[in-house]
């Protein structure tokens, strides 16, 4: 079994968005950069089935050499190798042709990442890559099985879930709780070390969308307070004031 | 050029969310000079393909076809690319749904086209094609030039308020090539809740965290929610506790919603479940904690026993 796993290196969850450069700028000063918990998910899922079936698992980042940490971390988890775009992830067409540029010369039978990328929150990248490639690509994937060259998957519906079967290869959006996240050992950490990182340089530049600035949501207004004596004047104000039911 | 809406089918009938999509693509039809088309995929009776007209499509394209009436999304998007060729349509519209947005994607691919995902308003022409587009979560938000000649964009709830008319659009029939290829992954099972309002869907959402104690404790959520008609959700811990179905987490990691009404009953309010859901109209927060954070997002708050406080609103409710 041979896994490419897509990661990105993204702001912490409970980070607190602020803008820099007259808005047009994410502000990344003090913030703690983490592997996307949905690509965690997937790298997760990814060492297991090599565990259990051989194979090997190569990460793959598009991104700038601030995003090495990340990929270390994930080398550390399990990953044997590992390669960096370097360049900006700006647009998803543009990372996906990296991607499929990528999986055309090596021939993966599973390309895993997770089902979006938690500061953009695009969920394309997957898509794009299965049919730059001409592969079926699923996404949300809650559980994952490979019986030979099939896989057998639970993807996530609006109100519950499918069992899917498809022959590899395949691209995969993953989410909980298709594994438990794994944390690295010291083993891990210190082997991490001396894994091979590549860097190459990306090929073609065709971004379709382009950032020209931020911005903020407005503040709520201050909280209205209702003593739970009067629990049932809340059910007056949403239907006369707020207008919501 | 003409602006593309893909209108989706639940149980035979177009999404309420699709309606939307329908209205929002008739005003980006305005502003760009042209029409809008919105394209059926799958068996759907007359009455319903006549409400794509009422809410401003001049004009439905329909593939009655059973070999879609499954959400095959690459099935899906071949087809919305034939029809995007046939039409010669620059500008697609998909309200977010599950299906919709591995859709988009396969279609970005096919079309080379830019695609920007949870647009939150109607595009801006003044220099270029921008749109707004909900990003970390409805954390921020990004203003986004699609520079391509086909632009793809996935719309989120309550980015527009639909006007229904009594317009009548022309349906006409439309039969895209099925591909093979595109049917290859198997659905062997599904199961899905029935009769229940979906959460993406949901108007109005009533949510609940740990402060319920228990699953065993879910049904004066579920009173509430039903006399409501509002879907039900939940907490990330409730979820990972199997307290609740993994469908129904909202927050960073689970499904993101923007209703006209939350409702949140013991979920303390962690930054992560807020971003799920900060971009509901109306938050009101029932919370024990007088200090919980939830309270500072809130628009209307009660510092109260959950277990005291709904059973009292769902009876409010009954009373209206």
């Amino acid at each position: 079994m041979k896994i490419l796993v897509c990661v990105t290196s993204v702001p912490d969850t409970i980070t607190k968005i602020t803008l820099t450069d007259n808005n047009t700028k994410l502000n990344k000063a003090g913030v703690q950069f983490i592997t996307g918990p949905y690509d965690d998910y997937a790298l997760s899922r990814a060492v297991e089935l090599k565990e259990q079936l051989g194979g090997t698992v190569t990460v793959l980042n598009v991104g700038e050499a601030d995003a090495e940490p990340v990929i270390r971390k994930c080398l550390a988890i399990g990953a044997d190798d590992a390669i960096r775009v370097n360049a900006e992830p700006t647009d998803a067409y543009f990372v996906a042709e990296q991607i499929a540029a990528i999986a055309k010369e090596n021939n993966y039978d599973l390309i895993l990442m997770g089902r979006e990328s938690i500061d953009y929150n695009g969920g394309q990248v997957h898509g794009i890559v299965g049919e730059m490639l001409g592969i079926p690509s699923i996404s949300p994937v809650m559980k994952l099985a490979i019986e030979g060259t099939t896989a057998k998957i639970t993807r996530e519906i609006e109100g519950g879930h499918e069992d899917l079967e498809a022959g590899l290869p395949l691209v995969l959006g993953c989410q909980e709780p298709i594994a438990e996240w794994k944390i690295p050992n010291m083993r891990g950490i210190m082997t991490a070390r001396t894994k091979k990182l590549t860097v190459v340089e990306p090929s073609g530049n065709d971004t379709l969308t382009q950032i020209s600035s931020y911005e903020l949501p407005p503040a709520r207004g201050a909280c209205k307070m209702i003593p739970a004596s009067e629990a049932e004047t809340l059910i007056k104000l949403l239907r006369t004031e707020a207008k919501v039911i | 050029m003409s602006v593309l809406i893909f209108a989706e089918l639940e149980e035979g009938a177009i999404k309420k969310s699709s309606l939307e999509a329908i209205y929002y693509g008739s005003k980006v039809a305005e502003q760009t000079g042209t029409t809008a088309t919105a394209l059926v995929l799958g068996e759907g009776s007359a009455d319903e393909l006549a409400k794509a007209g009422r809410f401003g499509a001049a004009k439905v394209l329909h593939a009655s076809e059973t070999r879609l009436n499954e959400g095959n999304a690459l099935a899906y998007a071949s087809a919305v690319a034939e029809a995007v060729h046939q039409e010669g349509a620059t500008i697609i519209v998909l309200a977010k749904s599950s299906l919709a947005d591995s859709m988009a994607a396969r279609l970005a691919g096919k079309l080379k086209a830019g695609l920007a995902a949870n647009v939150i308003e109607l595009p801006d022409l003044s220099s270029g094609f921008r749109v707004k587009r909900s990003i970390f979560t409805g954390k921020a938000f990004a203003i986004t030039e699609l520079t391509a000649e086909k632009k793809i964009l996935t719309i989120k709830k309550n980015t527009i308020t639909p006007e229904e008319t009594d317009a009548v659009a022309p349906v006409e029939a439309f039969k895209p090539a099925l591909n093979d290829s595109d049917f290859t992954v198997k659905v062997t099972n599904v199961e899905k809740a029935t009769g229940d309002v979906l959460l993406p869907e949901a108007d109005l959402v009533v949510s609940a965290g740990r402060g319920l104690k228990g699953p065993e404790n879910w049904g004066i959520v579920e009173n509430l929610a039903k006399a409501l008609h509002a879907a039900t959700a939940c907490s990330k811990p409730v979820s990972d506790l199997d307290w609740r179905p993994h469908h129904e987490h909202v927050g960073q990691t689970g499904i993101k919603i923007s209703p006209n009404l939350y409702i949140a009953c013991g979920i303390s309010g962690a930054i992560q479940h807020l971003a799920g859901v900060n971009s509901s109209k109306v938050i009101v927060v029932i919370n024990k904690d007088s200090e919980a954070p939830f309270f500072k997002s809130a628009d209307y708050g009660i510092v109260g026993d959950v277990f005291d406080v709904l059973p009292r609103l769902t009876k409010a409710v009954k009373e209206l």
